[in-house]
């Protein structure tokens, strides 16, 4: 190599430049350990002084000497204490000194370890070249620790926020009627002015099918569909409830003729049995509806009147499905004409099973 | 201003003078917000009517105010995190000063949306510095002129801090070191003990 290409630098100097190198002659024993290294390495022991007494070298796996470092030189290299295997470097082997069999001076660095070297040896900034970003990458590891707590934080407020906003929603965001607790708001409310009302439970018929036949999102559009039905066929004041899965609870204020519930009811199914559009099918459902006023109830006791609803309800569902009925404490004397008025809405038991969902060509 | 300002002037606020103290600024201020959310952005005049209500409320002038938030957001034990990152700056407080530079960006590197004054330090005569401070708004020096002195401590410094006021957009500190090592400084090591 001519004299120009050659550098000469003072040993402390090399040691400023570069504070984890190491100085290895050709029998493998460490000639000199540039500070910070030293301060990993703690004091000397005679017993082992050579590099692969301390070092294990893990890529590339063939360097077993320092003859096949210095035939690696170059190339990156893998190290780690044998003393502490949680301490991983990177490091790079040149060639020092004249002559084929000279020195080799290997540079060391911690790389990503440098998060757990640094604290487990307790380095500080002046143990690293200022050229060295171990520091910022301290820095950065650090600052990212401090803003994501601050984001986890802001996440797990806004997941509060959400559950809390959820529990008081009254809506059913499926349908946009509204929920079972809005329903239980209202009810407690009527009942609590002795208001007279009706209640109306609508269960889909032949909904079951649509969804295995169809599939959810199909599922989903006929719920959608219904409850346009059910707004159209209601007054504005009256509240439409999607109760579960495909149970439906009309509440009207101040309503309780008979006649007028029973002409409303018969809308209903026949509204709801207009064949549904859903992509390149059409689904048929029908509904059956149980019904009770608060005449009838000394005091409008909601819970007993839901569950003579519900009763009315199967009642319904037992004759036949696609009709409606009245329940409560005076209902045998209604269910007869509930059930004599079914022909006049819903047509006969045929076809309400025709009523099944169904392709259309 | 992001959320992580308005949250320490928060921070600051409620826990030097207590929760009653700055609900009573949050509703002079009418700024409609009990408390900010530190990864947030809020509206620039939400944090200047903030300072007004403060001073108001407080009876001290926006430029004491900012003053004891910038040695509140150093020396304050909650605020760890912010004297740490500071910390990491230098070695001694002239490196500081001179990672203030710096600080925008580093700041940047780990809130991308987190405006921090830009700062330029001068060397003056002797062991003296002016130190540049221009931000998106006007006013805001007297915040650093705090952290300054906090940190003098924080690395054992002696200084003597003053603020040269303000000239088109542009805010100057001048800093002078009378004492290197002072007093002895709060350790600081780059690895933080398991919290």
């Amino acid at each position: 190599m001519p004299p120009s290409d050659c550098l000469q630098i003072d040993r402390a100097r090399l040691d400023q430049l570069m504070p984890m190198h190491l100085v290895v002659a050709p029998c493998g024993s460490i000639r000199h350990m540039a500070p910070t290294i030293r301060r990993i390495l703690g004091p000397p022991d005679p017993a082992r002084t050579r590099i692969f007494d301390l070092f294990e070298i893990r890529r590339p796996r063939e360097a077993r000497c320092t003859g096949d470092l210095r035939r690696l030189a170059g190339v990156t290299l893998g190290l780690r204490l044998k003393e502490r295997p949680g301490t991983t470097f990177k490091g790079l082997a040149v060639p020092v000194g004249p002559g084929a069999r000279g020195d080799l001076l290997v540079n060391l660095g911690f790389g990503i370890s440098a998060v757990d070297a640094v604290g487990h040896y307790r380095l500080t900034a002046s143990d690293f070249a200022p050229t060295d970003a171990t520091v910022e990458l301290l820095y950065l590891a650090e600052a990212n620790r401090a803003v994501l707590t601050e984001s986890r934080n802001l996440n797990r407020r806004l997941q509060g926020a959400m559950i809390a906003a959820e529990e008081q929603a009254f809506t059913d965001t499926l349908t946009g009627l509204k929920n079972r607790r809005a329903m239980e708001h209202i009810l407690t409310r009527l009942a609590g002015a002795e208001a007279d009302f009706a209640l109306m439970l609508v269960d889909l018929d032949f909904f079951k099918q649509v969804n295995d036949g169809f599939g959810h999102a199909a599922g989903d559009h006929v719920l959608q569909s219904v409850a346009r039905t059910l707004i159209s066929a209601t007054r504005a004041q009256d509240a439409v409830v999607r109760a579960g899965g495909d149970e439906f609870v009309l509440i009207f204020p101040g309503l309780t003729d008979r006649e007028r519930l029973a002409r409303i009811a018969g809308r209903i199914i026949e509204g709801l049995e207009k064949p549904i559009a859903v992509e390149r099918t059409t689904c048929r459902i029908s509904a059956s509806i149980g019904i009770v006023t608060t005449a009838g109830y000394g005091h409008p006791d909601p819970e007993a009147m839901l569950r003579d609803a519900d009763a009315a309800l199967y009642a319904s569902k037992h004759a036949g499905r696609a009709r409606f009925a009245f329940g409560g404490p005076d209902a045998a004397q209604t269910r007869e004409a509930a059930g004599e008025e079914r022909a006049t809405h819903a047509g006969d038991n045929a076809r309400a099973d025709q009523a099944a969902p169904g392709r259309r060509a | 201003m992001h959320g992580l300002i308005n949250r320490s002037i928060e921070a600051f606020l409620a826990e030097t003078y207590g929760l009653e103290a700055w609900r009573a600024i949050v509703a002079r201020a009418g700024i409609g917000v009990e408390s900010f959310e530190p990864m947030l952005t809020y509206p620039p005049e939400v944090t200047e009517r903030l300072l007004a209500g403060a001073a108001a409320h407080l009876d001290r002038s926006r430029e004491q105010i900012l003053e004891d938030l910038g040695t509140y957001l150093v020396s304050e034990p909650r605020m760890q995190a912010v004297r740490r990152l500071l910390r990491f700056g230098g070695e001694s407080f002239v490196d500081f000063l001179h990672s203030l530079e710096e600080l925008r960006d580093r700041a940047r590197l780990a809130v991308p949306d987190l405006e921090l004054p830009e700062l330029e330090l001068h060397p003056a005569a002797g062991m003296a510095y002016t130190l540049d401070i221009r931000f998106e708004r006007p006013g805001f020096g007297p915040v650093l002129q705090g952290m300054l002195r906090a940190m003098a401590d924080d690395y054992g410094a002696l200084v003597m801090l003053d603020h040269l006021g303000a000239a088109g957009g542009c805010e100057r500190l001048r800093i002078e070191l009378l004492d290197a090592a002072f007093a002895e400084g709060r350790r600081f090591e780059l690895c933080a003990r398991a919290r």
